[in-house]
C-alpha cells in the first residue's frame, strides 16, 4: 500500500471535517430557531470529532500529533475542498452546503467502511452512523423549505446555484486516485460523484428547486492541492489564536 | 446560567386582593404540603406573572449567556477544549429551549418572549453585559458563573412550579459537568506558564465584581420577597445564595494560588458569614437598565439572528395549525 496515497486521502477527509465543523459551530447562538442552533452545534461536534479520528490515524502513520497538525498549518497546507471553507452566509447557504456536503460524505464513509485498508474501514464503520443523521437532517430541511414559501424557494435556489461549482470541487481527483482504487481503499471520487448525483437529485425532485445541469458547470478545483479562497486563512488564524499564544503550554 | 438576581422588582401585591380567598387558601395549603403546581391548576395571577418573568429571564440568560463563550468556540485551543467548549455552549442553548417550553406552559409564547428580549422589555442575567476579552475570561465564566448558577438553580429546583422544577433538575445535571470543565480549564491556566497565570488572574479580576452581583441586590435592598418565598417561587434569598457561593468557591480560588480582588473579603469565624466590599449596586442598576459595556452588542446580535432567521420561521408556519401550549 502506498502510504502517501493513504495520507493524502486521510488529510482530505480530516481537513474537510475540521473546517466544516468550525463553520457549523459558528451557528451556535445565531440559528433561525433554537432547534437549528442546537442541530448545527451538534453536527459541528461530530465533524470535529471525526476529523480528530482521521488525524489520529495520520499520527499513527508518522505525522505530527492532531493538535499540531490541525492548528499550526497554513492554508496552502490544507487539503479541504473550497466548499467547506466558504463563510456561512445566510441560513439558506449553510443548509444547501450541508446538504451537498453530507450527501457526498456519507457515500465516502459507506465505501470506506468496506475498505481494504483496515484502519480506515474501522473508523468509517464507527462514524458513518453519525453522518447518517446529518444527511437525514439536511434532506428533511431541504424537503420542508424547498416546498414552502416563494421566498424560501428562491433563497435556496440562489444558494444552490452558488454552491454547486464548489460542491463539484469536492470530487477533485487525487494524484493517487488510481492507486487508491487499485488497492481497494475505495472506489474513488468519480464513483462517489455519480452516486452523490443520484441521491441529491432524488431529494431535489421532491421540492420546487431545480438542480443546475452539472455538465455545463466549471468545478471550483484546487482545494485538494492547497489552493484556497481568501476565506480559509482568516479562519485558520482564528482557530489557532489561543493555541499560538504558547504552543508548548497545556491549555 | 442564571443567578436569579433581577427578578422581583415592581411587584404589585394589591393584585392579590382580587383573588378568590378560598382558592388562594387551598393553593397555599398545597404548596405548604410540598405539592407541585401544574400548568392547568388554579394559581393566583401574581404567581403566574412572577413565574413567567423568572423562567423567561432564565431562558434569556441561557441564550445571551451562550454569546460570550460562543465566540471562543472557534478559538478554543486544541481538540480537547474545543469539543468541550462546543458541547458546553450547546447545552446552554438547549437549556433555553427547555425553559422557554416551561414558560410557555404558563401562557406566553416563545415568540412573545423573544420579542420582549429584543425590545428590552424583559431582562437576562446582568453578568452577560460584560465582555469575555480572552480565553481565560471564558474559563472563568465556565467555572464561576456556572457555579453561581448551580447555587441558585439547585435551590429553585425545589420550587413549587412543576415544569420549572423538573427543567431545573435536568439543567443542574448538565451544569455540574460545565463546572467540572470550567474548573479543569482554570486549573490548567493557574498551574501553567507565567503567561497563562497572568491571563487567568486578570480574567478573575475583571469578573469578580459582576460575579458578586450575580445573585442580585443585598436582602436589605430587595423587598416583597416574603410572599414569593411562601409560594416557593423564590427559594433562597440573594444574600443566602451569595454566602453559599463564597463558602464553596473562595477556598477553591485561593487553593489555586489566585487572589480575589477584594481586600475586605474574609470569613467572620464568629458569625460564619463572609464579609466583603459591598458591590456597586448603582452600577448594577445602570447596567441592567441598558448602560453596560455589552448590552447593545448582545441585543444587536440577538436581533440580527431573529431578523436573519425570520424567513425560515415564515416558511415553517402552517396557517392551518393552531398554537398549542407545550405539555408540562
Amino acid at each position: 500500500m502506498n502510504e502517501l496515497a493513504i495520507k493524502d486521502l486521510l488529510y482530505k477527509l480530516a481537513d474537510d471535517q475540521l473546517i466544516l465543523g468550525h463553520r457549523n459551530s459558528e451557528w451556535t447562538g445565531f440559528g433561525p430557531i433554537l432547534e437549528e442552533d442546537i442541530a448545527f452545534s451538534s453536527m459541528a461536534q461530530d465533524k470535529i470529532g471525526h476529523s480528530l479520528a482521521f488525524y489520529t490515524l495520520l499520527q499513527e502513520l508518522g505525522e505530527a500529533d492532531p493538535d499540531t497538525v490541525a492548528f499550526t498549518r497554513n492554508a496552502n497546507q490544507f487539503h479541504n475542498s473550497q466548499l467547506v471553507e466558504l463563510p456561512n452566509g445566510e441560513y439558506d447557504f449553510s443548509l444547501i452546503r450541508h446538504f451537498l456536503y453530507d450527501n457526498a460524505e456519507i457515500i465516502r464513509f459507506e465505501m470506506l467502511s468496506q475498505s481494504g485498508y483496515e484502519p480506515i474501514a474501522k473508523v468509517a464503520t464507527k462514524l458513518k452512523g453519525e453522518v447518517k443523521y446529518h444527511v437525514l437532517h439536511a434532506n428533511t430541511w431541504i424537503k420542508n423549505l424547498g416546498t414552502s414559501t416563494e421566498e424560501a424557494i428562491l433563497r435556496l435556489q440562489t444558494s444552490l446555484n452558488e454552491a454547486i461549482p464548489y460542491a463539484l470541487g469536492m470530487f477533485e481527483l487525487s494524484q493517487y486516485e488510481q492507486q487508491l482504487i487499485d488497492a481497494g481503499v475505495y472506489a474513488g471520487e468519480d464513483a462517489v460523484k455519480a452516486e452523490w448525483f443520484k441521491r441529491i437529485q432524488a431529494v431535489i425532485e421532491k421540492t420546487d428547486l431545480k438542480l443546475p445541469d452539472l455538465n455545463t458547470i466549471e468545478p471550483k478545483l484546487g482545494g485538494r492541492y492547497g489552493e484556497h479562497t481568501e476565506h480559509l486563512q482568516p479562519l485558520l488564524d482564528e482557530m489557532a489564536e489561543v493555541f499560538k499564544i504558547d504552543p508548548t503550554a497545556e491549555w | 446560567m442564571y443567578g436569579g438576581g433581577n427578578v422581583f422588582e415592581a411587584t404589585k401585591f394589591d393584585d392579590l386582593q382580587t383573588e378568590d380567598p378560598v382558592k388562594l387558601a387551598e393553593f397555599e395549603a398545597r404548596i405548604a404540603r410540598g405539592e407541585k403546581i401544574e400548568p392547568n391548576d388554579w394559581m393566583p395571577q401574581l404567581y403566574r406573572k412572577q413565574l413567567i418573568r423568572m423562567i423567561e429571564q432564565h431562558a434569556h440568560s441561557e441564550i445571551i449567556g451562550a454569546l460570550p463563550e460562543g465566540t471562543w468556540i472557534t478559538r478554543a485551543p486544541g481538540f480537547r477544549r474545543k469539543m468541550a467548549q462546543m458541547a458546553k455552549v450547546q447545552d446552554e442553548v438547549g437549556h433555553a429551549q427547555l425553559l422557554y417550553s416551561a414558560a410557555e406552559t404558563l401562557g406566553k409564547t416563545r415568540e412573545q418572549m423573544l420579542t420582549d428580549l429584543i425590545n428590552g422589555k424583559s431582562k437576562y442575567s446582568n453578568v452577560f453585559n460584560y465582555p469575555a476579552f480572552t480565553w481565560a475570561d471564558s474559563n472563568i465564566i465556565s467555572w464561576l458563573i456556572d457555579a453561581g448558577a448551580i447555587v441558585n438553580q439547585m435551590a429553585n429546583a425545589k420550587g413549587s412550579y412543576g415544569p420549572y422544577s423538573r427543567a431545573l433538575e435536568r439543567i443542574c445535571a448538565e451544569e455540574a459537568f460545565h463546572l467540572k470543565y470550567g474548573h479543569d480549564a482554570v486549573v490548567h491556566m493557574a498551574t501553567g506558564t507565567p503567561k497563562q497565570r497572568e491571563m487567568i488572574q486578570a480574567a478573575l479580576n475583571r469578573w469578580w465584581p459582576p460575579i458578586m452581583t450575580f445573585f442580585g441586590p443585598s436582602d436589605k435592598m430587595s423587598t416583597h420577597t416574603e410572599t414569593l418565598m411562601r409560594w416557593k417561587v423564590k427559594m433562597a434569598s440573594n444574600d443566602e445564595c451569595r454566602q453559599q457561593f463564597l463558602d464553596m468557591y473562595v477556598p477553591k480560588i485561593w487553593e489555586l494560588g489566585l487572589t480575589v480582588p477584594d481586600p475586605k473579603l474574609k470569613k467572620n469565624m464568629e458569625t460564619g458569614q463572609w464579609e466583603y466590599t459591598e458591590p456597586d449596586w448603582d452600577e448594577f442598576k445602570r447596567v441592567i437598565n441598558g448602560d453596560g459595556p455589552c448590552n447593545a452588542e448582545r441585543l444587536a446580535v440577538r436581533r440580527t439572528a431573529e431578523e436573519r432567521g425570520a424567513w425560515v420561521r415564515r416558511a415553517l408556519l402552517n396557517p392551518k395549525a393552531k398554537y398549542v401550549r407545550p405539555l408540562a
